[in-house]
């Protein structure tokens, strides 16, 4: 009777240790993942879902990498292969291993036709009905990798100097990226050509960034999550027909929106200075 | 002379394989493309890890069709071919974790297997449950996330980087840690395979009557608690964690043990 009580404790305590080792690896492991998957400044290939899912759907098989670097436009001049966009982050890239990324000013992606890489994708990561236009035909130029930003004090075109580099390079040119023309008021005689970028058309190929004359690149791509801001939903443009449209037929005078300010009176809160 | 056969058959078709699968990146082959995780045969069929895809999915998501069609024919393949037959012909791993074996064998690093309290050789299942709980809590694919198979893999495809440091680690581990650590141990990989090719058919079948009791067989078998039959019973090797490696086939000097395919009938019996 005593032996099998001892018996028991034994398993018991065995039992206990085991689950309480296996908690144990479980959160050091589920930390290190969570630590692994935060690389927000990522660029993915063209059709990439939203990054939360890429980050698993992803099966890291590399396939995308291939189709890109062993496509048939990719050569140098004298035939030899190139180095493809696509690189497969491997440690010490700081990118979850295995998913595919892009660096464009190492090598930006060249928006081909056919896009090799999506339509390799078999996990459906790279999912082609983000790259599908009105015809439901392949559309490289639906594409969203990102969004080029510019930074103005250290583009020359906005010293009033000559360039639009980033102008010629981009595959979309005076659509993604227009010149506008503004007097140089300092010589009097001159004019700025600058460089707009415009977020629904530009695919965050990274062209621009590659050519861009400058030191470091006065004009770079970054994912689309950190370039674009958000007016929310409650801002209308009055004067844009469809966007008016989304107002229905509410009144004026009929709030339905309700927070912690709507409650109090506008005198509660205006002409206050700002609380930190 | 030893006879090497099979590990010389293997050993062509591990290197082999990695050889296809670079050359799809490198010179554009279609014959074998991309990674264990999925790859293309002949630029058509679909293959996958159904572990891997069983990560994915736990963390919640689907997955694309390709991939889910190519994890069910990689899972009859092995199936019907031997689980862990991935482990011992087809892993790059296995080409570490077998030289540091060798030379622990050789340096005389050690001749028992120490018994680990908490490292035994059923903790690789604890760690692959463990690894679809962490793909469900994380939201990634967690054994994909640190899996030193892939890892090197890629490696050798797409280059290494700083990754090479896993490969060396096992090695490390493996030569002065744990004999036989990650692949008999831990791998969560193997684990599944284990389970996939419990039925399978292809097994080494051992013969008692011919048997000398050398034990040279257990001596050079990675997973030797299969081996438990040896010179007591002739029946075929039925654990799922064989890895059917056949080093015990090249090392019996008395032709005891062979590939055979399963003997259903007596295991019936036993």
């Amino acid at each position: 009777m005593k032996s099998s009580n001892n018996n028991r404790r034994k398993f018991m305590a065995t039992t206990l240790q085991s689950v309480g080792l296996t908690a144990l690896g479980g959160l050091l492991w589920s930390g290190y993942c969570n630590e692994a998957k935060a690389s927000p400044l990522v660029l993915r290939p063209p059709g990439a879902i939203p990054e939360e899912q890429f980050l698993d759907i992803c099966i890291k098989c590399g396939l995308c990498a291939e189709a890109c670097v062993n496509r048939e436009s990719n050569k140098n001049r004298d035939g030899t292969k190139r180095e493809g966009t696509l690189k497969m982050a491997k440690g010490g890239d700081h990118k979850l291993i295995g998913t595919p990324y892009f660096i464009p000013r190492e090598v930006p992606c060249y928006m081909c036709d056919d896009i090799p890489c999506a339509t390799a994708c078999p996990s459906e990561a790279l999912d082609i009905k983000y790259l599908l236009n009105k015809k439901d035909e392949l559309d490289i130029t639906r594409a969203k990798m990102g969004l080029a930003v510019v930074h103005r004090e250290s583009c020359v075109a906005y010293w009033g100097l000559q360039c639009d580099a980033c102008y010629r390079a981009c595959p979309l040119l005076d659509e993604a990226l227009t010149l506008d023309y503004q007097k140089n008021e300092r010589t009097g005689k001159h004019a700025f050509l600058l460089p707009v970028v415009h977020s629904d058309v530009c695919t965050g190929c990274g062209l621009c960034e590659k050519a861009c004359i400058t030191e470091k690149p006065a004009i770079f791509v970054l994912p689309r999550e950190h370039s674009m801001g958000k007016a929310g939903d409650h801002y209308v443009k009055g004067w844009d027909k469809i966007d008016q449209q989304r107002v229905g037929d509410r009144k004026l005078n009929e709030i339905e929106t309700h927070d912690e300010r709507s409650e109090k009176a506008p005198s509660d809160y205006l002409n206050r200075e700002i609380e930190y | 002379m030893k006879n090497i056969k099979y590990l010389l058959l293997r050993r062509t078709v591990q290197i082999g394989l990695m050889f296809l699968y670079f050359s799809a990146n490198a010179y554009g082959w279609h014959i074998l493309q991309g990674t264990f995780g999925s790859s293309l045969l002949f630029g058509v069929i679909p293959l996958a890890d159904p572990y891997t895809t069983l990560q994915v999915l736990s963390a919640g998501f689907l997955i694309g069709a390709d991939v889910i069609v190519g994890a069910l024919i990689i899972t009859i393949f092995y199936m019907v071919v031997g689980g862990r037959a991935f482990c011992s012909w087809v892993c790059p791993i296995n080409m570490v974790t077998d030289l540091a074996n060798w030379l622990r064998r050789k340096l005389k690093l050690d001749k028992e297997e120490v018994n680990y309290r908490f490292l035994k050789r059923r903790t690789r299942y604890w760690i692959m449950v463990l690894a679809l709980i962490v793909s469900a809590i994380v939201g990634i694919a967690g054994f994909e996330a640190v899996s030193p198979i892939t890892i090197m893999q890629r490696g050798i495809i797409f280059g290494f980087g700083s990754g090479i440091a896993v490969v060396v680690a096992i090695f490390l581990f493996d030569l002065f840690g744990v004999k036989n650590g990650w692949c008999g141990h831990l791998c969560p990989l193997g684990a599944f395979y284990s389970i996939i090719g419990k039925k399978s058919i292809i097994r080494v079948k051992h013969n008692h009557e011919a048997c000398s009791n050398c034990m040279e067989c257990k001596v050079v078998c990675p997973e030797n608690q299969v081996l438990h039959m040896v010179h007591k019973d002739s029946i075929s090797v039925t654990d799922g964690e064989c890895i059917n490696c056949g080093r015990c086939i090249d090392v019996c000097n008395d032709n005891a043990l062979g590939f055979s395919i399963r003997d259903f009938n007596k295991n019936k019996k036993s």
